[in-house]
């Protein structure tokens, strides 16, 4: 049934491809939307990160390792932020949920408004910012506790009210996890392969209820099979949450992303290294026609 | 055309003979680190068969149960075993808590206050760094040295406590102390930092994440460390000496205010005694004593074996 449905459109798809020259055709429908009502779907873009200006600088650095950083993230939107390794991306997506709080003396000025509202502004607390913005990271850093415990874990700290087993199972199948380790939730995750430990890591996240989830190159330590299972997990994840990730993978930012901002790292007269966006675009647009030819040489293998 | 042809397949000598008198060189290196090795066992062995022949006889149960007393026929390790006993109570009481918290501060905290960019992080600096160089330099200050200290703030001066185990045990605490904060901290440094990284990106409190997964993680390095660090105490026979502890008591000790009594310190009394037959009582107490102490010893490898997480 739905073969057949689904059949004529692909029939036309594949005759517009092969038929480029479509000019009577266009301009017939452009006039009959003209003739009717002016009903121009319009997504409404609501705006989740704007980061303005952004300068970060580790303690007893000499420059900053990110500066003039400013672009936009939308709500159920993935984000992916590419450029060579010391760019700053993970720097970058520290700042979102104030995780360079925890490096002492680190010093970042601009400024990142979430939902409207300044993420370092003098009344907000880190704690309560990464309840709302969890993190995954690259390496899986499943805790040393009983699968079940790793989950319980966030909502306990964080009160949240329910029935604990409820919030740890919906927490595992949102996680892709379920089926793989019903049976064993009260075994060590240490036991767990890397790809099983990474989505644990992600279930365990998505347990506490965010609202942004940070990927900080969550399959650079997995297989291929591993990272695609990852891969449609996010795609899936994307309905319900805002996600940000940064990837080394090309193909993956490609695939998976809806915007992608390209970064780069520049050197000043003492070989200080900070890192600048250069693009910040849609991820096709990115991809397939970048403004900035650096952006074309990296994505197209030419730069490391 | 050209085509390859195979050499001649003729044998030389490219490998040259061996050299025999580095291979003799190192056989006699060998043989000095085995004897080396040696050395050390054989004094071991010594030990052993000494203290055992001597001691093995005596050694009953009446022995263990009986108290002190002058007459080496009725004379048994009660009074001093207990006296051990209630030392290391105040010695754990004292030293995990206190030990502990010293380590966490060090680890967790010492480097987050001593924040460069203020006057007041950098005097935190200093004063971190010197704590941590003075508790590497009292972990190697004679035992003696304790004792004084014990005796001039516990036993009298500004506590005045007298020669009560709680002192004994307080003195043999500060003796170890710097042993449980460094093996402490070892435990709290073995817990990768993407653990606490996991636990605050969940929107866990620094406090939480110590609390809940740190100090879980290093349970098992911490208790390691103050079995160890008992196993150093239980010997300890000169600071206990220094605060005046009677080297004679037949009373058996009821708790921690009673007079100071260990099994060290016994099996010093029997040693310093004239006669074949005191000489013997020490032999058997020191038995037990490395009974005790291979006990001890064993639970720490075990614990480490067992329980210690491999990241
Ligand atoms: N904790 C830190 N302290 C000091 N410098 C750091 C720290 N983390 C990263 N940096 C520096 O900041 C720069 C950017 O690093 P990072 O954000 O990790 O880059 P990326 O994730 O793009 O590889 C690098 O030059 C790195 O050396
Ligand atoms: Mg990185």
């Amino acid at each position: 049934m739905i073969d057949i449905e689904r059949d004529p459109q692909t029939a036309d798809e594949k005759a517009g491809g092969e038929t480029p020259f479509r000019g009577m055709g266009e301009t017939a429908s452009m006039d009959t939307a003209q003739a009717q009502a002016p009903e121009v779907t319009e997504t409404v873009r609501e705006v989740i990160f704007d980061v303005k200006e952004l300068q970060v600088t580790y303690p007893n650095a000499s420059a900053p390792a990110v500066d003039k950083i400013s672009f936009e993230m939308g709500k159920n939107e993935i984000t992916a932020l590419i450029g060579p390794s010391g760019c700053g991306k993970s720097t970058m997506l520290r700042c979102l949920n104030r995780m360079n709080d925890l490096i002492v003396g680190t010093n970042v000025t601009g400024q990142i408004l979430y939902h409207g509202e300044d993420l370092y502004g003098p009344n907000v607390d880190a704690v309560q910012v990464r309840k709302r913005i969890g993190m995954v990271f690259q390496k899986p850093n499943p805790f040393p506790k009983s699968i079940y415990e790793n989950i319980a874990f966030g909502p306990r700290i964080i009160g949240m009210e329910g029935d604990m087993d409820q919030i740890v199972e919906t927490a595992l199948r949102r996680g892709a996890l379920w089926d793989e380790v019903k049976d064993r939730l009260k075994d060590n995750a240490f036991g767990m392969s890397g790809g099983q430990q990474q989505r644990l890591c992600i279930a365990r996240c998505l347990a506490v209820a965010p609202d942004v989830i940070l990927m900080d190159e969550p399959c650079s330590a997995l297989d291929p099979i591993s990272t695609g299972k990852i891969e449609d997990l996010m795609i899936e994840l994307k309905q319900d949450y805002s996600i940000v990730i940064v990837t080394h993978n090309m193909q993956q930012a490609a695939r998976i992303s809806d915007k992608t901002a390209f970064f780069v790292v520049s050197l000043d007269e003492n070989d200080n290294r900070t890192g600048t966006v250069v693009e910040f675009d849609d991820t096709e647009k990115i991809f397939t026609n970048p403004a900035d030819e650096r952006t074309e040489a990296y994505v197209t293998g030419k730069m490391g | 055309m050209s085509a390859t042809v195979d050499a001649p397949r003729v044998a030389v000598q490219v490998i040259p003979p061996a050299d025999s008198r580095a291979k003799l060189r190192e056989r006699a290196f060998e043989a000095a680190l085995i004897f080396a090795l040696l050395i050390s066992l054989a004094m071991l062995i010594a030990l052993f068969i000494d203290v055992f022949t001597k001691g093995l006889p005596g050694l009953s149960p009446e022995f263990v149960t009986d108290k002190a007393s002058a007459f080496p026929a009725n004379a048994g390790i009660a009074t001093s075993l207990l006296g051990t006993l209630w030392l290391m109570v105040v010695c754990i009481v004292f030293i995990v808590p206190i030990g502990l918290a010293s380590a966490v501060y060090l680890e967790e905290y010492g480097t987050d206050y001593a924040d460069q960019r203020t006057w007041t992080g950098r005097m935190i600096g200093r004063f971190n760094t010197f704590v941590e160089v003075n508790i590497q330099n009292l972990a190697a200050v004679p035992s003696i040295v304790y004792g004084i200290l014990g005796l001039a703030f516990l036993v009298r001066g500004p506590l005045d406590l007298g020669k009560i185990i709680l002192a004994g045990g307080l003195t043999l605490g500060l003796l170890v102390l710097p042993v449980v904060i460094i093996a402490g901290r070892e435990a709290l440094r073995a817990v990768p930092s993407s653990i606490r990284e996991g636990s605050m990106a969940l929107g866990a409190t620094k406090w939480q994440t110590i609390w809940r997964q740190v100090l879980p993680a290093a349970v098992p390095g911490v208790a390691t460390g103050v079995i160890l660090a008992l196993s150093r105490a239980i010997g300890e026979t000169a600071p206990l000496l220094l605060l005046g502890a009677a080297t004679f008591n037949t009373q058996n000790p009821s708790g921690i205010f009673s007079a100071i009594s260990a099994l060290p310190l016994q099996i010093n009394t029997w040693i310093s005694a004239p006669g074949a037959d005191f000489q013997a009582l020490a032999a058997s107490a020191i038995i037990v004593l490395l009974v005790v102490l291979v006990l001890m010893n064993s639970v720490a490898i075990y614990l480490r074996n067992r329980y210690e997480q491999k990241w």
